[in-house]
């Protein structure tokens, strides 16, 4: 087979539709765990809130995979990579060559070790199989416990509360939010779940799940000396690359699967991408993991080009969120909590608590490397552009950008004919 | 593919192209109906956007990128390439309103829905017979549809 892809998320459909960029004819075979087509990985809390049914999950449609020439294998799992033999081989007991591989088998929920934790109605929420059955749990229970207060967290449970469920986040951290947000804007999120009627307890966690007898779930013993009763526990604290594959095969990892700008890991011919990945920062000098969708879906796409020939230099992962508490949307973009003793980088910030508006600017030597923006985001695409394209912004125009203002005639005259005016196709 | 490029030696910041934009998209094709009671009721919203600056203005919409950033942040699959016709098409029912490709798009091609929770973006004007009608209609010729 040309083409093997180990894997079957959003880092996949990037490979796919990259290496169809390049090679439209042979074929690529698609192995993935998951019984079900590629979906939403994120819409699994829109499905568990009930604001989108079964049908919506999927991403491409069927006729996708036929005209791309796709095999999809799933409910398979790979459980071993032979790169000298150049084979991998499934639980399914077959053996599959390959000419090029990818590896984009995503990451795992991260679980620290809870007394307790073994036994019925402790819960991750990564996964479509997750949501169902928290979905079906729902229907009965009163009281849910979400450890973890950031993005998955919080999201597992608002969707919970959706469902009339009595729910409590408990984030460790003085504050929720804190990898991808910053102080501000995590408070005014905070009150928004406040106002809705979400608990959330910061500086807290569960130090042991008490169990009856019979071993059934009775509550959570906290770090704070408190015992609250529950009738489920979602452990949400994020994910780990899910690289043991990898690793076992023998390919570098450190903190994920190592590539180089082609997306290449150290075996010939065997790529990486995705939450699984250590890949090249736009902003940083060193590489790193930064799970989010949009990086999964161009690393794919970068793995796919070079996987079917071409030379094509990864950009660069720029870590980037959006997200929305009952109608308050929050988007954070790039290097948001820079270096406190740091005096390079330079933050400006207004903040109207009333409106629920905030945007904060992060400089660093005269460039645009991070914002913020809570209530009023319709702008947000125009700053991405100065983090992405790395402009130098000027003081008349930093003055501009920070009343909300960003705009294109801001850009360079030479990059702005390129890109919105060119005299041919660039 | 033919798109939509704007010439801001000649943009007159009119936003007539605006207004032709909500008039092609909107129920009655109207421009006065679609102005009046459209926009307010239904949040009928133009595509594009003119941008001033002192005597300089300029009219974008979604340039319908070869390579889109909005259709790699899309949680939804409600974004994607159509390989025929090269458009980024948008799917309005996929949308669940995540604002990850507001966010993603660095060209500021992607506004919020005003009511609802969903995005507006220019679609070529899908199956106009003449075309985008921001395009028919800029006085000045600073809206061209072309091959480049
Ligand atoms: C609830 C939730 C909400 C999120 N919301 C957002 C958001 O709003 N914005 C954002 O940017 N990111 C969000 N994320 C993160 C985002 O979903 C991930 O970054 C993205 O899904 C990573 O894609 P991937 O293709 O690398 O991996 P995955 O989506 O994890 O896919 C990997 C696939 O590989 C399969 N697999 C693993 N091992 C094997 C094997 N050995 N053999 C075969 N198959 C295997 C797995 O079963 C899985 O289906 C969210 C995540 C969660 C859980
Ligand atoms: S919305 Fe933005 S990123 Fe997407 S095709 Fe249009 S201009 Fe390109
Ligand atoms: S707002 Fe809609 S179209 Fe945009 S990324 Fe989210 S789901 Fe996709």
């Amino acid at each position: 087979m040309k083409y093997v892809i180990i894997g079957n998320g959003i880092a996949s459909i990037g490979a796919i539709e990259g290496i169809r960029k390049v090679d439209t004819e042979n074929e690529i075979l698609v192995i993935g765990s998951e019984d079900s087509p590629a979906y939403g990985r994120p819409l699994i809390s829109y499905l568990l809130a009930g604001k989108i049914g079964p049908d919506r999950l999927a991403l491409r449609p069927q006729e996708f995979y036929e005209k791309s020439i796709v095999t999809l294998k799933l409910g398979i799992t790979v459980t071993d990579i032979d790169i000298k033999a150049r084979t991998v081989s499934t639980d399914k007991g077959e053996s599959i060559e390959f000419e090029n591989l990818l590896i984009a088998t995503g990451g795992i929920p991260f679980t620290p070790p809870i007394p307790g934790s073994d036994g019925t109605d402790v819960y991750n929420f990564t996964n479509l199989k997750h949501a169902q059955v928290l979905i079906s749990k729902a229907k009965t229970i009163k009281k849910a416990i979400v450890i973890g207060g950031g993005l998955i967290g919080l999201k597992a449970g608002e969707s919970l509360f959706d469902r009339g469920v009595d729910v409590t986040i408990l984030e460790l951290s003085p504050r929720i939010l804190s990898l991808a947000f910053d102080e501000n804007a995590a408070a005014l999120a905070g009150g928004r779940l406040a106002e809705v009627g979400l608990n959330v307890k910061c500086g807290v966690t569960v130090k042991e799940i008490q169990r009856d007898e019979e071993g059934n779930l009775k509550g959570v013993h906290l770090t704070d000396g408190n015992f609250m009763q529950t009738d489920v526990v979602v452990i949400a604290i994020g994910v780990v690359p899910n690289y043991s594959l990898a690793k076992d095969a023998g390919i570098t990892v450190d903190r994920g699967i190592n590539v180089n700008d082609h997306m290449a890991t150290s075996a010939d011919n065997v790529f990486a991408a995705g939450d699984v990945a250590q890949a090249k920062d736009l902003l940083f000098e060193d590489n790193r993991v930064i799970p989010i969708w949009t990086n999964a879906y161009n690393q794919g796409f970068c793995a796919g080009k070079n996987m079917a020939g071409a030379k094509i230099e990864f950009s660069g992962s720029l870590a980037m969120n959006s997200i929305s508490f009952y109608g308050l949307p929050t988007i954070s973009v790039g290097t948001v909590n820079p270096p406190e003793d740091d005096d390079s980088y330079e933050v400006a910030i207004t903040l109207d608590e009333k409106k629920k508006c905030y945007r904060k600017l992060v400089f660093h030597n005269n460039h645009l490397v991070g914002y913020v923006l809570v209530g009023d985001i319709d702008m947000a695409g125009m700053y991405t552009a100065f983090v992405k394209f790395q402009m130098a912004v000027p003081e008349d125009a930093r003055k501009q950008l920070l009343s909300g203002e960003p705009d294109v005639l801001m850009w360079p005259d030479d990059f702005f004919r390129e890109t919105w005016n060119p005299e041919t196709k660039n | 593919m033919k798109r939509v490029y704007p010439d801001k030696e000649y943009c007159i910041g009119c936003h007539l192209c605006e207004l032709a934009c909500i008039t092609a998209h909107s129920k009655s094709k109207d421009l006065i109906i679609a102005y009046r009671e459209e926009r307010g009721r239904d949040g009928l919203s133009p595509c594009k956007k003119v941008f001033e600056k002192g005597d300089t203005c300029v009219a974008i919409s979604c340039r319908h990128c070869d390579e889109p950033s909005c259709v790699a942040a899309c949680i939804s699959g409600g974004l994607y390439k159509d390989p025929e016709t090269g458009r980024t098409v948008y799917d309005r029912d996929k949308c669940v309103g995540c604002w990850s490709c507001l966010m993603a798009c660095p060209y500021g091609a992607i506004r919020r829905h005003p009511i609802e929770a969903k995005i507006v973006k220019c679609d070529l004007c899908e199956g106009r017979e003449n075309g985008p009608a921001c395009v028919e209609a800029c006085p000045n010729q600073a809206l061209k549809y072309e091959e480049r």
